[in-house]
């Protein structure tokens, strides 16, 4: 059998949704192709928060699926973005994950950058006592790292190298971008940062975020104290090709009997199991529409999360073909009282890599990983309400994950 | 008034390690206070104030909770941990309580033997002396030097 021969049988995927071949997971050339086409395509990716950026010349050293990036608030107050790497050698020009300056420096050989990314240094440019130097044709405006046009959507910095994306509010759609707006409504504070390395492949777990399906059955702790049932009211919204989803629910901690789960007798529907200390689920309806929970994604590497008053964004990359780093950024409200800010702390139990709620989520993508080791023929099966991506008014149902499939032939032309 | 002395408090951080070690979790909360605080952060969110911790527990309750959940919630890979935990080093001591400083090392050991470093950081306590004469903590605070988390912390540190 030939190279190509082997090539071909191994990466073949069916049309449609409901089939999710395993050598996705697993091939480098796809991985390399993700990295053009997705995260470097025509997509929007968050960088990091307005507020962390807060005067001009502040800045964040971030990522753009692999690429380094620099976020810097220019002289002028402006949002700018560019690769955190030297147009000279290629080095990381800037070290830190955040601070204060007036321009970058590289540190090899001394190019110096302004807030815009643009080159306006080169040591020894005439050279020493007449000699070297750079030839008199060498114009610093022809080098630059690439520079990255930003968005910012309810105080979020988010950042694309395609010169032809859609503005950010096309990109996410009317129904996205009011569920955002409606966590990210006022002047928000960061009250923690963490980094959580997860052993699979990043596509898992942005599918794991989307599956409202596997909520209340694979995380026991908000099924037992009622925090997230299916069969409370709630739903999926799907935007418009299935790149961005939000999961919603309302609840009430009185137990709330359900013919299904106990028919079923399903692991995560533990009786008699309570609390001692029940007070970190005194939370508050700050947003007074009685949602106590909402998980919302956009494509391809972003999750805004609201569980009951804890409010956590987690930035997806890609580390690899099989690990994936999640940055959360836990966050509160500039005018929190007391009593909230410290009902945020006690909630921050939920999420995150220790989080009852979602603790998880950290290993189960590891477990597809491994499972799915030798088996690039076999795909899995997404057939759990049906074929489509449309918005419903239940959660049983896999049409969100669905959704990141559709925006992801997509971008990716496969 | 109650003695401090690094036999003690030695002593007291031998015990706890033990108790986590040898999966004796059940145990975990009598360490503490009925009113405490723990809380697992990182050293650079905590330089900066930043409160938020991966574990956040202001009773003995919510530990109690911790390992209940443990027990029979969370779904996890089994794994144990061994902690090696530093001298301590006491900072001072003030209306009866100790602030202590302690360096730990935690191995994580999976399932199929794979062992590697999974927390390295300090302790930093306040130690009192109950009605019964035993060492407890009022406040442990794990600050935790990397702000990486592999995969997930199920069993406290």
């Amino acid at each position: 059998m030939s190279h190509s021969e082997t090539q071909e049988s191994r990466r073949t995927w069916e049309p449609g949704l409901t089939r999710v071949p395993y050598w996705l997971y697993r091939d480098q050339e796809i991985h390399e192709a993700e990295q053009r086409r997705v995260f470097q395509g025509p997509t929007w990716n968050y960088l990091c928060l307005e507020a962390e950026i807060p005067e001009p010349g502040s800045y964040r050293t971030t990522f753009v699926g692999a690429m380094p990036v620099i976020v810097a608030r220019d002289e002028d107050g402006e949002l700018q973005a560019f690769e955190n790497r030297c147009a000279h050698r290629g080095a990381l020009i800037a070290l830190e994950d955040e601070g204060k300056t007036r321009d970058f420096a590289c540190v090899y050989h001394a190019w110096r950058y302004d807030l815009q990314g643009n080159l306006r240094g080169v040591a020894f440019q005439q050279g020493v006592n007449g000699k070297g130097g750079m030839p008199p044709e060498f114009r610093m405006e022809d080098h630059h790292p690439r520079k990255l046009r930003t968005a910012s959507v309810a105080g979020m910095v988010f950042g694309s190298l395609d010169e032809d994306v859609p503005p950010i509010e096309e990109y996410l759609g009317d129904e996205i971008l009011e569920r955002i707006e409606r966590v990210l409504c006022k002047p928000v504070e960061v009250i923690g940062r963490f980094k959580q390395t997860i052993p699979n492949n990043w596509k898992l777990y942005m599918e794991n975020v989307k599956d409202s399906y596997h909520a209340s059955l694979l995380h026991v702790f908000f099924t037992t104290f009622n925090i997230n049932r299916l069969s409370q009211k709630g739903g999926v919204i799907v935007s418009e090709t299935g790149a961005h989803h939000v999961s919603y629910s309302k609840v009430s901690h009185q137990p709330q009997p359900n013919a299904e789960y106990s028919a079923e007798k399903l692991r995560s529907d533990k009786e008699g199991y309570a609390l001692a200390d029940p007070s970190m689920l005194d939370g508050c309806d700050e947003f007074g529409d009685g949602v106590t929970l909402q998980i919302l994604s956009v494509f391809p590497g972003f999750v805004l999360a609201q569980i009951q008053n804890t409010l956590a964004i987690r930035q997806i990359l890609p580390d690899g073909l099989d690990r994936t780093v999640l940055n959360w950024t836990y966050l509160g409200f500039q005018d929190d009282t007391p009593e909230l800010r410290r009902m945020r702390l006690k909630q921050s139990n939920l999420t995150g890599p220790a989080g009852f709620v979602s603790m998880e989520d950290g290993a189960v993508g590891g477990f597809v990983q491994r499972g799915i080791a030798g088996s690039d023929g076999q795909a899995a099966v997404l057939e759990m309400g049906g074929s489509g991506i449309e918005t419903q008014e239940n959660r049983t149902t896999e049409a969100s994950v669905r959704g990141f499939w559709n925006a992801y032939r997509g971008y990716m032309e496969i | 008034m109650a003695e401090f002395t690094q036999e003690r408090l030695g002593a007291l951080n031998a015990a706890y390690a033990r108790c986590i070690d040898n999966d004796e979790v059940e145990a975990w909360p009598a360490f503490f206070q009925e009113r405490c605080l723990y809380v697992i952060n990182t050293a650079e969110n905590h330089a900066a104030g930043m409160q938020a911790g991966v574990i956040y527990a202001d009773t003995r309750a919510m530990l109690r909770d911790r390992v209940s959940a443990l027990r029979e919630a969370n779904v996890y890979e089994r794994h144990r941990y061994r902690h090696i935990v530093g001298l301590p080093f006491m900072l001072g001591v003030q209306d009866g309580v100790a602030s202590v400083e302690t360096p730990f090392l935690v191995v994580r050991i999976m399932r199929d033997g794979a062992t590697e470093v999974f927390a390295s950081g300090r302790y930093q306590d306040r130690v009192v002396e109950g009605a019964d004469g035993q060492l407890s903590f009022a406040e442990r605070l794990v600050i935790c030097d990397s702000r990486n988390f592999d995969t997930l912390l199920a069993i406290p540190l």
